[in-house]
């Protein structure tokens, strides 16, 4: 029998629940722009189509300083403050 | 008078022995193939007669085999004890055999030597014999030699040693252990276990990995940095775990601490460095004195296949952020192709035959220190050919035009740096009329690069560059404005490396340059 040292991080594999889903939009809908090109555009979109759809939920834009580094904890940590819902606009 | 380590060992008869005892104890290590230990064998035995009413007199081998065949040669008596793991002798931490350890009270340590040295041997026997007041041992010392050398303890063959090492109690050894079974085959395990940059690895058993961590004088359990995109502790245990893999030398290993070091900084961001669509990598430089130590390679085939360290040090970078960050091709490693440079991509620079100031020493380290630099680079080498040009000014511009591919040619006034690699030739031809600093090349390159802005504009032949909307609202004399290449010239990196024959330079080419991608980071390299 060979012994090798593990090269990864050991991270154990967590299965992640899903939030339970109520089957309605109500709230607050963060809209987070990572900040590719034109993601702002495809958000605009979706803000006023939110707004024509369910006048009732209030609309938040957030912003990633820059798509090239992660989320900063701050605005994490005050998406899920703020917000019951999230929509992240991901690539180009 | 100093502790030594407890133990309990079988003798031949299969009986346990333990120490501390109860009472006084003689212990001595041998192994049957010395030459010394034969010679001390027949002493031994001698002490036993005389002591054993009394106290222990005990004889470790450090193989049953062995243990057998010393007891036949010298027709002993006294107890052999086996200690064929090496642990206790490992423990003890002695180099030579035969070594002796007299403890009066049958657990402190009074007298230790190694070797065969006449007088000691008598000294011990003598402190025995008062000690227990009784006559000392019937031995003809006359017949025996003033001095004798011992030999090497089994317990430090290096693969013996390494492995006691890493199976000890205060072992450097943290990382999870994986058991591969007999039945399956190492390499293929590996592969499996999506441990590979896509190339054969070498199994990383913590006999390798403790020889690896040898490299350093850092503590394994030191964590260098947090590596996106998991934020896996890269500690220098993990880091050697992939330096190993990748087919390091232990002497390799404070480089490739240096360059993840380098790399996990927010400014080189080796984030959005793997996770770009566009295929970036580190292209790490290797400047000073650490250079010839590992024999790196910065002449012919400096960019290429050959050398085992400028190989090994790139790939060991790049598995430690695949492993340990958790960057892999189809997770967050995003490029649309990729390049070879994402297996390795590491190089020494050519001092001995640069004009200019090291690269390390123009980033404001001094000579003597060893540096290693890492760019983000999307593309490269890429080749700039010139074997006509004979006047120092005609290189620089063919090493500008060369410049001008990047990332389209049509492009100007990029913000994103460029290595330029020039090789020997190129440069005695720039040098053929006297000095030409790096800044004069550097501005060369972008004058020759100058175009109208005109020619950046959206048109027929290509739709990149400036929209046609945005030149509607130019002028005709701001549409003739002339742009070179690069938004500054500090964006231009320059180092030598190749062989001396040959006139052809490279160059690579970066990705998004400054904060918001990436900025080429410096970092010293323990020296060891």
């Amino acid at each position: 029998m060979t012994v090798i040292l593990d090269p990864t991080d050991e991270a154990v594999p967590v299965s992640r629940q899903i939030t339970p889903r109520s089957g309605q939009v109500t709230g607050v809908v963060g809209l987070m722009d990572i900040r590719k090109p034109r993601g702002d555009i495809l958000l605009d979109e979706l803000e006023r189509l939110l707004g024509e759809r369910m006048p009732g939920i209030e609309v938040r834009r957030y912003a990633k300083p820059t798509f090239t580094k992660p989320c900063p904890d701050d605005l994490r940590t005050q998406m899920k403050a703020e917000c019951d819902f999230v929509v992240e606009g991901l690539a180009d | 008078m100093a502790e030594i380590s407890g133990f309990e060992l079988d003798d031949l008869d299969g009986a346990p022995r333990t120490f501390p005892s109860t009472d006084p104890t003689l212990i001595c290590f041998v192994k049957e193939d010395c030459e010394t230990c034969n010679l001390a064998a027949p002493v031994l035995e001698a002490f036993a007669q005389a002591y054993s009413d009394t106290a222990n007199v005990w004889m470790i081998s450090q193989t049953r085999e062995g243990s057998l065949v010393l007891k036949d040669r010298h027709g002993l008596s006294l107890p052999i004890l086996e200690d064929a793991d090496l642990q206790t002798s490992f423990a003890y931490g002695f180099d030579i055999v035969p070594a002796l350890y007299w403890c009066p009270d049958g657990a402190a340590l009074d007298t230790h030597f190694e070797g065969f040295v006449k007088s000691e041997w008598q000294g011990v026997d003598q402190k025995i014999a008062e000690m227990l007041d009784t006559e000392v041992a019937k031995i003809d010392w006359d017949t025996l030699p003033d001095w004798r050398p011992g030999c090497g303890s089994k317990h430090l063959d290096p693969e013996i040693h390494d492995r006691l090492l890493a199976e000890a109690s205060d072992s450097p050894i943290r990382a999870r252990k994986i058991e591969i079974a007999s039945a399956d085959d190492v390499a293929e395990f590996m592969f499996d276990q999506g441990f590979s940059d896509g190339l054969p690895i070498v199994p990383p058993t913590p006999e390798r990995v403790v020889r690896m961590l040898s490299g350093t004088r850092r503590s394994p359990k030191d964590v260098i940095a947090q590596m996106p995109p998991n934020m896996g502790e890269a500690t220098v245990e993990k880091i050697a775990i992939n330096a190993v893999m990748a087919g390091c030398k232990p002497e390799y290993l404070p480089v490739v601490i240096a360059a993840i070091e380098a790399v996990c900084t927010d400014e080189f961001n080796i984030h959005g460095v793997m996770a770009t669509t566009m295929g970036a990598s580190p292209v790490l430089v290797v400047n000073g004195p650490i250079r010839d130590r590992l024999d790196m390679n910065s002449g012919l085939m400096a960019l290429g296949t050959g050398n085992r360290a400028n190989a090994t040090i790139g790939r060991a970078v790049r598995l430690a952020i695949r492993n340990i960050g958790g960057s892999k091709p189809g997770g967050t490693d995003r490029s649309t192709l990729g390049s070879p440079m994402k297996f390795t991509m590491c190089f020494a620079e050519r001092e001995d035959r640069s004009p200019w100031a090291p690269l390390h020493v123009e980033r404001g380290f001094k000579a003597e220190d060893s540096v290693v630099t890492a760019f983000a680079m999307t593309s490269g080498p890429v080749h700039i050919v010139d074997q006509e040009s004979r006047a120092p000014d005609e290189i620089a511009g063919t090493l500008g035009l060369g410049l001008e591919s990047l990332f389209l040619p049509k492009y100007h006034m990029m913000p994103v740096d460029t290595l330029l690699v020039v090789c020997p030739e190129h440069v005695d031809t720039l040098m053929r009329d006297g000095a030409y600093d790096k800044d004069r090349l550097r501005a060369r390159v972008q004058v020759v690069t100058m175009r109208p802005l005109r020619d950046m504009v959206a048109n027929e032949v290509s739709g990149a560059g400036m929209t046609r909307a945005a030149a509607a609202n130019l002028d005709e004399d701001q549409l003739d404005r002339l742009v070179p290449k690069f938004a500054k010239p500090d964006h231009i990196h320059i180092v030598v490396a190749g062989s001396d024959a040959g006139k052809f330079s490279s160059a690579y080419h970066g990705w998004v340059t400054g904060p918001m991608g990436s900025q080429s980071v410096s970092r010293k390299i323990e020296d060891v």
